[in-house]
């Protein structure tokens, strides 16, 4: 099983298209591999917790690893302690540890 | 550990994309890492490394030009290349030739160079990883 | 007399790193200092920009520094406060992304969802940005 790496840009209140990410996130992990999806910019939006964001509870429920770009958060002035349970702060570093170990990193 | 080699392909043109602060921070870390880049910048991104990219004062703000110091991207790839040569890495900088023609922005910051699509195929084989940031 | 002028803004965080504050309202801020008549309608992403209390970092390339990042809250301050222009946000696109109304910066005001058409009806002009 490999090792996958989603960077999720974008937020279901401005795309319909965040499915395409959950969809692949949770059938990659039902399939048994080790999958992070990383929200960046406006993709930390739905982090918030309280917000809308069916598919960041699918993902979480499905074991997918959930992190959320630290620079993008307080850009948009949303404190650690506002997040979803279950969404964890992470520097821009977390990329590069997953494409320098060889997994497969995918950019929405 | 070996030294990695990564690769990114850029799409965004400057000044109109969240996409390209975040690349510049990955590209940053990564230069600060040591790491060897390749960057191939395609459309838009072509425009990253326009040598005549001048800053502008803000009226709104009420700042002068250099109150406001203004970015550009054009500096953000020479402090990058600074960066990673500082750390020992090399930066391969390729700006799609053909997509420069279309922009006119055919001067690059010195360190650049023109390719083609033939450059990110040669760079997807000899890198550890590639990550392509698609404009949208 | 200029024309009065509804601008509803839904583009947010698209360029504000790189050009140190969100394009749309910066060019009503400018239309504004050359005689136009504007009101400003957040919706979608774009409410986010009245959370009090952004403080976007700094960018860092190297020995490259950013020395003005963008400040998002001020900037809207600065619109309803220098420039007089009144700032709405719609209240459900507040509440769909978790953000309480406590959190806004003073003298947004909310607007429902419902009330947006009747605001429409009191401008010459409605822009969508």
């Amino acid at each position: 099983m490999a090792s996958y790496l989603l960077i999720e840009s974008r937020d279901p209140f401005d795309s319909n298209d965040v499915q395409f990410t959950t969809e692949l996130a949770t059938g990659l992990a039902q399939a048994g591999n080790t999958v992070t999806v990383l929200l960046v910019q406006n993709g930390v939006l739905p982090a918030r917790a309280g917000a809308k964001a069916d598919g960041l509870v699918a993902l979480l429920n499905a074991g997918v690893t959930v992190l959320a770009d630290d620079f993008s958060l307080v850009e948009r002035g949303i404190a650690p302690a506002r997040l979803r349970p279950g969404v964890t702060p992470a520097p821009i570093d977390v990329v590069l540890d997953h494409m320098a170990a060889g997994h497969k990193t995918l950019w929405h | 550990m070996s030294q990695k080699t990564l690769t990114f392909a850029l799409m965004d043109p400057p000044y109109e994309s969240a996409n390209l602060t975040t690349a510049f921070r990955l590209l940053t870390a990564a230069a600060e890492r040591g790491y060897n880049l390749n960057v191939f910048a395609y459309e838009g991104a072509s425009a990253l490394a326009f040598a005549r990219q001048a800053a502008h004062p803000n009226p709104v703000h009420g700042k002068n030009l250099a109150e406001e110091n203004h970015p550009t991207t054009r500096e953000q790839v020479a402090a990058l290349l600074a960066c990673a040569e500082k750390n020992g890495g090399k930066v391969d900088w390729v700006n799609c030739g053909m997509c420069v023609d279309e922009r006119g922005v055919n001067e690059f910051v010195p360190g650049t160079r023109r390719g083609s699509p033939a450059d990110l195929h040669a760079f997807t084989e000899a890198s550890d990883n590639i990550l392509v940031i698609p404009t949208k | 007399m200029a024309k009065k002028t509804l601008n509803i803004v839904e583009s947010a965080y698209r360029a504000v790193m790189e050009e140190q504050d969100d394009t749309i309202l910066w060019v009503l801020a400018a239309m504004h200092s050359a005689g136009a008549d504007h009101t400003v309608v957040l919706r979608a992403n774009a409410v986010n920009y009245a959370v009090a209390g952004q403080a976007a970092p700094a960018l860092a390339v190297g020995e490259w520094r950013q020395t003005q990042p963008p400040r998002m809250d001020r900037d809207l301050t600065d619109l309803m406060e220098k420039r007089s222009i009144p700032v709405f946000v719609i209240a459900e696109d507040l509440s769909d992304r978790g953000i309480a109304s406590s959190e806004l910066i003073p003298g947004v005001r909310l607007l429902p969802r419902a009330a947006l058409p009747a605001l429409c009806a009191e401008y010459a002009v409605v822009s969508h940005w």
